[in-house]
Order: C-alpha cells, then sequence, then structure tokens
C-alpha cells in the first residue's frame, strides 16, 4: 500500500541501477542521514555515545570490511582482531612521530597501512581454500597480537605495554584524548563510516564487485571469463584491511583512548565481527549494519532488562547473552544464511504486495 | 595472421568461412600413467562452427580443457590466430578472446541473470578501482556502456523477463541460455561450448540450436562444441571432429564423417570375429 514501485518508473540504466530504486526507500534514508548527523548528535547522552553509538558506528566499520572480503569475495578470515590491532598501533606510532599531522589522515593512513599488512596475510589464499584458510588467517591474529606485545617499538617502550591516544583536535574540537566531547567523537566516526558505506556501495555494484561475487561463488568459471584470481582476492583482502585497519584505529584512538592488545583486539573482536555479518547478512552492506547494531544492542538491552528491571545478577545476564548469540547463529546458518538483511528484504517483498498475499 | 587466406570459401547457406583462427599440433596430454588425449591435431576454421564428438572418456572435454589453458599438455603446440601460444593462465586465454560454457552449468549462482552477464563484459572495462569507487564519472559511463551491451545479449537471447532473477533460482534450461549469454558478453573471436544441449529436452535443444546457429550467423562468432546428440551435431556443424579413447579417428564434413567406417565401428561397436 505505502511501498510501492508502481509509478516510479526507470526510464534509463542510470535510474534502473541506483543504490535505493523504490522512492520511499530513498526518502527513509535520506531522513536516516539527516538525523545521525544533525539531531543524534545533539540530543544523546554520554551513555548512549559510550554504550551504543560509538561502539556501533566503528564495528559497523569492521563489519563492511569483513563483509567485502567473506561475504562478497568468500574469502573466511578470523583475523579481524588482528588487523584492528595493526590499525591501532599504526594510529599511534604516527600519532606519537608526528604530533603536527592531522587525526584524520593519520586514521586513513593506518587504513592503508593494514591494507598492506592484510594483502601479505592474503597471500595463502590463492592456494588454500574455505576452512584452510580460516586456520592461516588466525595464525595471522595470533602472530600480530603476539609480536605486539612483544615487540616494545610498538608502544614506544611504555612499562604497562599500554598504548594511549595523546590529545588531536579537528577544527579546533578535541577529538581524541580526556577532553574530546562525545558528539564531536561520535561525528568524527559517522563521517568515516558514512564515506565507507558509500564507497562500499560503489565498488561491490561495479567490475571489481562482481569479479569478487564471480570468486565467491564459482572460480573456475570466474578464471574463464578472464578474472585473475590471485589479484582479485588481493584486491578484497587489501580493500577489507583498509576497512579493518580504520576500524581499529578509531576504536583505539577515538572510543578506547587507551588499549592493550590482548584485551582489545584478541581473538574475542574477531569472531564477535565475524557473528555481526554472519547474523547480519553476508555480502550485503545493510546487513552489516544490522549485524553490528544487533551485537552492540544486545548486551545492552539485556541487561538494562534483567539487571537493571528484573533484578539478575549481572553475570548471570553476561551468559544469558552468550547462550542468544551462540543459538542465534545455529540459527541462522541453518534457516537464513543470508541474516537479517535477508529477513528485511522478505519483508520488502511482503510490503510491496500487501494486502495482496502475492 | 591469415584470416584472409586464399582457401577461404562460402558456404551453401551464404557464411564465409576464413583462414584457420586456431590450430592444435600434435597434442599429448597425460595424467600420470593415463593418456587423455594422444597426439591429435586439427584446426578451427574463422566463422565456422567445429564440432568435436566421441564416445564418453574419449578426450574432449579435456580437449577443451587444453584450450583455454586448465590443462597443460606435455607435447604439441595450439597456435591461436596464427601465433603460437605459450603455456598461459585460463584468465589470460580468456583476455586474447576465446569464451566458453561449462557442461554442468557454472553460473554465478548467488547473483543476478543481470550481473552474471555483466560479469561476462569483464574483459572490456578498465576502470581503475579508485575510479570505480567514486563512481560518478568514469565508471558510470562505463558501466552504462556495457550495460546497453549486455541487454542487447538479453534481448537476442530472450531472457529479459528474468533479468532481476538470482541465477539459482531459474530452470535448468535457462541456465544455460544465462551461461551462453555471459560468453557471448565477452565478444569472444572463439566460442567453447561444453555440450550445450545436455539435459534438455526437444524444444530446448531446438531452441539452444538457433541460439548458436544466430549466434554464428549474426555476430560472425567461430564456435567450437562437443556434442552428444549426433542429430543436432549433423545438422548444424560445418565440420566435425572425432574422437575416440584420446585419438583422432575422423575429421571433416558431417557426410565424410558419417560414412568414415572408423568412426561407425567407434560408435556401435565392431564385431571380433
Amino acid at each position: 500500500m505505502f511501498y510501492r514501485e508502481a509509478g516510479d518508473y526507470k526510464t534509463s540504466y542510470v535510474d534502473d541501477s541506483q543504490t535505493f530504486p523504490i522512492a520511499l526507500d530513498r526518502r527513509i534514508y535520506m531522513a536516516a542521514a539527516v538525523l545521525a548527523f544533525l539531531v543524534v548528535p545533539f540530543v544523546m547522552t554520554d551513555y548512549l555515545v559510550n554504550a551504543i553509538m560509538m561502539p556501533f558506528l566503528i564495528f559497523a566499520i569492521a563489519a563492511l570490511g569483513l563483509n567485502i572480503l567473506t561475504g562478497y569475495c568468500g574469502q573466511v578470515s578470523l583475523g579481524t582482531g588482528g588487523f584492528m590491532a595493526v590499525g591501532a598501533y599504526s594510529t599511534y606510532k604516527l600519532m606519537t612521530a608526528f604530533p603536527d599531522l592531522n587525526i584524520f589522515f593519520i586514521v586513513i593512513l593506518s587504513g592503508i597501512i593494514t591494507a598492506g599488512v592484510g594483502v601479505l596475510f592474503g597471500l595463502p589464499s590463492l592456494r588454500i581454500k574455505g576452512f584452510y584458510l580460516a586456520v592461516a588467517t588466525l595464525a595471522a591474529q595470533f602472530f600480530l597480537v603476539w609480536m605486539f606485545n612483544k615487540v616494545g617499538w610498538f608502544y614506544n617502550y611504555s612499562a604497562s605495554g599500554q598504548i594511549s591516544a595523546p590529545e588531536r583536535t579537528v577544527l579546533g574540537q578535541a577529538v581524541t584524548g580526556a577532553n574530546a566531547a562525545p558528539w564531536v567523537s561520535y561525528l568524527f566516526c559517522l563521517v568515516f563510516v558514512f564515506a565507507l558505506a558509500w564507497l562500499t556501495r560503489n565498488l561491490t555494484r561495479g567490475r571489481i564487485g562482481r569479479s569478487w561475487m564471480a570468486i565467491r561463488d564459482m572460480d573456475i568459471a570466474a578464471e574463464i571469463i578472464g578474472v585473475n584470481p590471485l589479484r582479485t582476492k588481493l584486491s578484497a583482502f587489501a580493500i577489507s584491511s583498509f576497512y579493518i585497519g580504520i576500524s581499529g584505529s578509531l576504536f583505539f584512538a577515538v572510543y578506547l583512548g587507551a588499549a592493550e592488545v590482548g584485551e582489545a583486539f584478541g581473538i574475542q573482536k574477531s569472531f564477535l565481527v565475524l557473528f555481526m555479518i554472519i547474523i547480519g547478512g553476508l555480502g550485503s552492506i545493510f546487513g552489516s549494519f544490522a549485524g553490528a547494531a544487533f551485537m552492540v544492542l544486545l548486551p545492552v538491552i539485556l541487561k538494562l532488562f534483567f539487571a537493571d528491571f528484573i533484578g539478575w545478577p549481572t553475570d548471570l545476564v553476561a551468559h544469558l547473552n552468550f547462550i542468544i548469540v551462540g543459538g542465534l547463529i545455529v540459527f541462522f546458518l541453518i534457516v537464513e544464511p543470508h541474516g537479517l538483511a535477508a529477513l528485511w528484504r522478505t519483508i520488502k517483498e511482503k510490503l510491496r504486495l500487501w494486502p495482496f498475499p502475492h | 595472421m591469415n584470416d584472409m587466406s586464399p582457401d577461404s570459401y562460402t558456404t551453401a547457406d551464404g557464411r564465409t568461412i576464413g583462414g584457420k583462427i586456431m590450430e592444435v599440433k600434435n597434442i599429448t596430454l597425460r595424467f600420470g600413467g593415463v593418456v587423455a588425449i594422444k597426439d591429435i591435431s586439427f584446426d578451427i576454421r574463422e566463422g565456422e562452427i567445429r564440432a568435436i564428438i566421441g564416445p564418453n572418456g574419449a578426450g574432449k572435454s579435456s580437449m577443451l580443457n587444453v584450450i583455454n589453458g586448465f590443462y597443460h599438455p606435455q607435447e604439441g603446440e595450439i597456435l591461436f590466430r596464427g601465433e603460437k601460444r605459450g603455456p598461459m593462465k585460463p584468465y589470460q586465454i580468456a583476455q586474447q578472446g576465446i569464451a566458453r560454457t561449462f557442461q554442468n552449468i557454472a553460473l554465478f549462482k548467488g547473483m543476478s541473470t543481470l550481473d552474471n552477464i555483466m560479469t561476462g563484459r569483464f574483459t572490456h572495462m578498465k576502470a581503475p578501482v579508485w575510479k570505480q569507487a567514486i563512481w560518478r564519472g568514469e565508471a558510470e559511463r562505463e558501466e552504462i556502456e556495457n550495460r546497453e551491451v549486455v541487454e542487447k545479449i538479453i534481448d537476442f537471447l530472450e531472457i529479459q523477463a528474468i533479468r532481476k532473477t538470482p541465477v539459482g533460482r531459474l530452470p535448468y534450461g535457462l541456465q544455460k541460455r544465462v551461461e551462453l549469454g555471459r560468453a557471448l558478453a565477452a565478444e569472444p573471436k572463439l566460442l567453447l561450448l561444453d555440450e550445450p544441449m545436455a539435459g534438455m529436452n526437444v524444444e530446448e535443444k531446438e531452441d539452444m540450436s538457433r541460439f548458436i546457429l544466430d549466434v554464428n550467423d549474426e555476430f560472425g562468432t567461430t564456435i567450437a562444441l562437443i556434442e552428444h546428440d549426433m542429430g543436432v551435431v549433423m545438422d548444424i556443424s560445418d565440420r566435425v571432429v572425432v574422437l575416440d579413447y584420446g585419438k583422432k579417428i575422423g575429421d571433416g564434413t558431417p557426410d565424410e564423417v558419417r560414412a568414415n567406417p572408423e568412426v561407425i565401428d567407434a560408435y556401435l561397436g565392431v564385431s571380433h570375429d
């Protein structure tokens, strides 16, 4: 009734291949953008920012990155935490080595450095596939965390072994450090999320995105139409790691402020981001956001409801969180491998026809 | 290049058959002790429909895999458009203008019909990655230009209605058609079809035969095909090469091949009296 494509005529291929082909969708996303940029920063509380918005934005970037590699190109990776650590430590080294360099460029440079590291660990992907590649990236995860722990140069030989972000400003407002206002940090991350989501959409709808999906769906057939498998897989590793590096950089510099590698970027982070894209939807930009929102919101909502409202002990609620997430992973893998995004698509299909069944 | 060689001729239905676009010379392919292909030579002429037939295990698919680079033969050489081909990877051979379809459909299941055929345009798209990331400008222009080419192929194959359908949901016959479309999108100089009619009913076979003839006639594409249905092969091909146990036992026009006693023996068996 309300969600219709009737009357929304496409008269050119440009119109036909636009991101949101249905007019109502376009308006909804436009409204969401306005809300996110102009309303949310001024109405939200510090608690909302720290517990929900910042982790959501930062992990959405990581989920987008992993989705490019795993969802679009079909290369399973368990090294997300390690690559986030590369982004974080690059940021730390760059911040301390070049105090005058704007944090904005530092974050992007950290992404580029991580892209290089990602390509290095992506090299085995030509020879090994599936489960074995996952194990190889797991090795990357453990190696990187070990390296950042062991080699003092990375944390400037600080006694605690921790890295902490000094204060840096953008347009006169502190973004990192103790004096950063929550709304500034939020907007800083939001700009990255927006730009990266837009880039993902462009990359996945064009030539390179189709070559990723071709490698994922049928690598032999991809090769006989001219797709170079090594270059395609490495490009996915590079771009995916770029995203994950930026996410790690923001996670350390803007969100945490100080980090210890094993705790902040351990194997749990790899699994967290992997769960996000499985629950959200493999090979879907919307799914990356949905999965990140779900995994960030679930523990908060459970805590609010069971611990604060009903009064259960908090450790019990934390365990409940694990049980629910574990159950949902199994559920989604069996029932809906394309996650929340596929559910959302089904709902939209139904809405287009409503009130008729078909 | 010997396109304009003096031995070009015109067929009864008015198509011009040119010189040799591909020459396969003394190819031998072994897997350990098993000899899959033994000293086979034949050529494919520009503009013709060339069939490769033979009983099961004769080495037909292996031959196709040698031509497009999945297998590297131990002996022999391949000349494409007059030039000797070194050891190449399948994607490099694709870039030279050789496309193919598979016996078991090898479509990209998670993508729509349109995206599958668009992927076939891969070698014709040149915008660098950073321009694709920005999209506006060169990448978008290139996408639209290639979309126009793809839409022509979609019209040609009469699959307009399933443009946006994920190919995994399509029936078998249509999937075969989409796969042909993907190979055509590359605008190949030589098109290899591995059993394009396997598992089809009579009507689907008729449709597919018509498409193959039209591709050859309208686009002038040279086609080499493997097929088991003798009726179809004899009807549509200009020349036929017959393999049996990895050896070539016949080569010539359909009528010549049909009259060849060795071919008859291979297909009908031979009495050992």
